[in-house]
């Protein structure tokens, strides 16, 4: 029985997704972070490099015959090549004029003794980066201030950032797809735990209602932990109702035998007509109760297993040889024969005990309504049983009422019932999928069809 | 001021038409004119222009020989003017490059240390070497290095007085990068430049007229002169002796660039690559010059440091220093 579940999204879709999404967002956030981290090092050392070589420019100057003269090493431009081979430009000024090096290099104003400054300026077509130091300087004729400024391309710096940034997003693209490889896996292991469990409880014969004791992962003990205890409240709820029905059939049944035994021992020991006649009408009473106590337990039986049918293998011809069999002696004293005939008799998928209890009420009710010296016609056709009498056959203005609950038909006369039976009937076979059809026979005699 | 600058490049190459060249040439009757300013000699390059001709014969080479010094002037007044710039003078190149006046060649297959940002190629490796007139020297040694010349002028001024020459580092740039480089490399070049002032050293403007001088027998000792252009004529005059110095050779690359200005640029670049190209066979009929090799000692690096000794403020101390050191106010 599957029933109708309300599904939304899949847990390991939606934890793949995540984990994925999660992993993709990381991979920009790797690459962007090492991108900008790597670029503003290779800036930085761009910039070392700028500075020794302007601080080396400039610790040469001195006043010398009242000039300032810059006699800067031939290191100070050589520690400025690059793979790249990138272009170096420099200025030099006393204050606001140029000693010596490029006059349009724009060079940044204001910078202090204290402090060197790096600017990035667009000059001969290419960004160039600067850094611009100060120096004063004291003469004979009082304070000189010189400034140094230094520039190179940086071409060798894109080179870098370029190469670093190949290597971050293959980094990146490497990361995402193991983070993606690991998502999967997570999200497939996690579902695996959940459809492990429900394969294990899906699995399990109707009455098996004992609690899950394989191990499951911490994060299924409050669910499995539920789920074991609904297990064990139904089990014992179940059991109980079992237990309960045969218990109340057996309640009521036997004083309904002890009173019957008592009023038939009074009836031999009455001769009054009208005291017998109420002893008979007690006699009949108790017969109608403990039918009605029968046939409300089997009922009640049927309801409860028709939930959950213990499914088994059942061989229609011969449920109903045995059943012939069962109860021919009732059928003998009533003189009526029972013919079986089967006919490529189907085995059934079906629960053996209510199939066995709609075909006896099936032929009881044959048994009851057809006169003595009558047949009872038994056939097993495939996987259809139909049982016909010779009696009267069933009132046709009534015939669709008659499988409700306590119907009986109007001319039962004093036989005894309780409505049940097709009642019965008819929830076995629509617990298995089947259909019972009542019909009359054209020469008299009522045919119950069971269609499996 | 556009107008006057315009203006005032025409003049400048009027006058340097006016004042002319070393040598003008013209190769080729194609249609396609490619201007080659170039300092050096046109002996050496006839054969690489003509192999450069045969497999593109719409073009017609004119080659325009000046000292380098007056190139770097020259080219930097007017960069229309000129297609390909080859010099010896390294440093006024690098210059040049690094100023954004050359054009930046892709996918030029050449040693790194041969090039700088794809613009600047170097094509031949040549030392400059002490050049002696054995029959001049006549009986004394023939010295080995810079010390061994210094002890020789000094035990013998009057063998040399006046008989010694070198580059006037105030007119050639290749004069004044060897000056520079063998300056930084050690001391010993301010005493050998004392001593040769002393002798009253004579000032060339180009290693072909030390030559001649040489060849003459005007002078016994020349100094820092290019030894391709030695070799070539020792050759032949057998008198004079080649030493490239033994402590510390100083050895220049030759070096070409494509304007970035060129009227046709294909053409420029087809010809450097050429000369890139006939360099790596190393056939010395079709290229003359010594090709470049990265095995025989340190070869000035093509670097922004070759910048340093063009400061104006370097300069003007270097200069100053070496004048007081070789110019004899008698
Ligand atoms: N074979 C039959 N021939 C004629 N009428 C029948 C036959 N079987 C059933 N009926 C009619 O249908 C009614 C309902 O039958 P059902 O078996 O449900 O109840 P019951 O036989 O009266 O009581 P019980 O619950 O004891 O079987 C009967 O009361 C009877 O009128
Ligand atoms: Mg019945």
């Amino acid at each position: 029985m599957t029933a109708e579940v309300n599904t939304r999204g899949s847990l390991r879709t939606r934890l793949a997704l995540i984990l994925t999404g999660g992993a993709a967002g990381l991979a920009v956030i790797l690459f962007v972070v090492v991108r900008a981290l790597s670029a503003q090092i290779a800036q930085q050392g761009q910039d070392n490099v700028l500075s020794a070589s302007m601080s080396s420019i400039l610790d040469s100057a001195l006043v010398r015959d009242g000039r300032v003269s810059l006699d800067f090493p031939y290191s100070s431009l050589s520690m400025l090549t690059t793979d790249a081979d990138d272009r170096v430009f420099y200025a030099i000024y006393e204050g606001e004029v140029l000693l010596s090096g490029y006059d349009d290099l724009t060079v940044p104003q204001g910078v202090t003794p204290d402090r060197s400054r790096f600017t990035t300026v667009a000059y001969k077509g290419e960004p160039v980066r600067l850094a611009t130091g100060v120096r004063r300087l004291i003469g004979a004729d009082g304070q000189r201030t010189v400034s140094v400024t230094i520039g190179q391309t940086q071409d060798a710096l894109s080179n870098t950032l370029n190469a670093i940034s190949r290597n971050v997003a293959l980094l990146g693209i490497g990361f995402f797809v193991l983070a993606t490889g690991l998502a999967v896996w997570a999200a497939s292991f996690t579902s695996g735990q959940l459809r492990r469990l429900t394969t294990s409880v899906t699995r399990r014969g109707p009455q098996d209602l004992s609690p899950v004791s394989k191990p499951v992962p911490s994060e299924m003990v409050p669910l499995v932990g539920s789920l074991n205890t609904l297990m064990s409240r139904l089990d014992h709820t179940l059991t109980q109702s079992e237990d309960f029905i045969a218990e109340a059939a057996h309640r009521i049944r036997t004083p309904l035998a002890t009173v019957r035994s008592h009023a038939e021992a009074t009836l031999q020991r009455v001769d009054h007509a009208e005291n017998r006649q109420a002893l008979l009408s007690m006699v009949r009473a108790i017969d109608e109760s403990s039918r009605a106590a029968g046939q409300l337990l089997d009922h009640a039986m049927v309801t409860f297993r028709a939930e959950n049918l213990e499914k088994g293998e059942v061989d229609l011809e011969e449920v109903l040889r045995e059943l012939v069999q069962r109860m021919s002696p009732i059928a003998d004293m009533k003189d009526i024969t029972l013919d079986l005939v089967a006919q490529d008799a189907s085995v059934l998928h079906g629960d053996a005990i209510l199939l066995q209890n709609a075909f006896r009420n099936l032929i009881d009710n044959a048994l009851k309504y057809a006169p003595a010296e009558t047949a009872v016609m038994i056939r097993v056709d495939g996987r259809k049983v139909t049982v016909c009498d010779g009696g009267p056959g069933f009132a046709m203005d009534e015939i669709h009422l008659l499988s409700g609950r306590f119907v009986r038909g109007k001319d039962t006369g004093h036989k005894v019932g309780s409505g049940l039976g097709l009642t019965i009937v008819q929830a076995v076979t629509t617990a298995h999928g089947g259909t019972m059809t009542l019909s009359n026979r054209p020469e008299g005699g009522a045919c119950a069809t069971v269609q499996f | 001021m556009r107008y006057c600058a315009i203006l005032a490049a025409v003049i400048w190459a009027g006058l340097a038409t006016a004042q002319g060249w070393e040598d003008r040439q013209v190769f080729g009757t194609g249609d396609a004119p490619l201007r080659v300013l170039s300092s050096t000699d046109t002996s050496f390059f006839r054969p690489i222009i003509e192999d450069f001709i045969a497999t593109s014969p719409e073009v017609s080479v004119e080659y325009l020989v000046t000292g380098t010094a007056d190139l770097d002037v020259l080219f930097r007044a007017d960069p229309t003017a000129y297609d390909v710039v080859i010099s010896s003078a390294m440093d006024l190149q690098l210059k040049l490059a690094n100023d954004g006046f050359a054009a930046q060649l892709a996918d030029v297959d050449h040693p790194d240390w041969a090039e700088w940002h794809d613009s600047l190629f170097a094509f031949t490796t040549e030392p400059a070497a002490i050049v002696i007139n054995r029959a001049a020297l006549g009986d004394l040694p023939v010295p080995r290095t810079r010390q061994d010349l210094i002890e020789l002028m000094r035990a013998h001024p009057a063998t040399f007085d006046g008989r010694v020459g070198t580059y006037d580092v105030r007119q050639s740039g290749l004069g004044y990068l060897f000056a520079t480089q063998d300056a930084r490399a050690s001391e010993t070049y301010w005493r050998l430049i004392e001593v040769m002032g002393r002798m009253d050293a004579r000032l060339y403007c180009c290693s072909g007229a030390m030559i001649d001088d040489l060849i003459a027998g005007d002078l016994v000792v020349a100094y820092n002169v290019l030894g391709s252009y030695a070799e070539g004529r020792s050759e032949t005059e057998a008198a004079l002796t080649v030493i490239l110095p033994s402590e510390f050779p100083t050895t220049m690359m030759r070096t070409a660039l494509v304007s970035r200005q060129a009227s046709d640029r294909p053409v420029a670049e087809a010809f450097l690559r050429h000369i890139l190209a006939l360099q790596a066979t190393g056939d010395a009929t079709r290229f003359p010059l010594p090709p470049l090799a990265a095995g025989d000692g340190p070869v000035i690096g093509l670097n922004p440091a070759l910048m340093t000794y063009l400061d104006k403020m370097k300069r003007d101390t270097f200069i100053g220093e070496w004048e007081d050191a070789i110019v004899q106010d008698d």
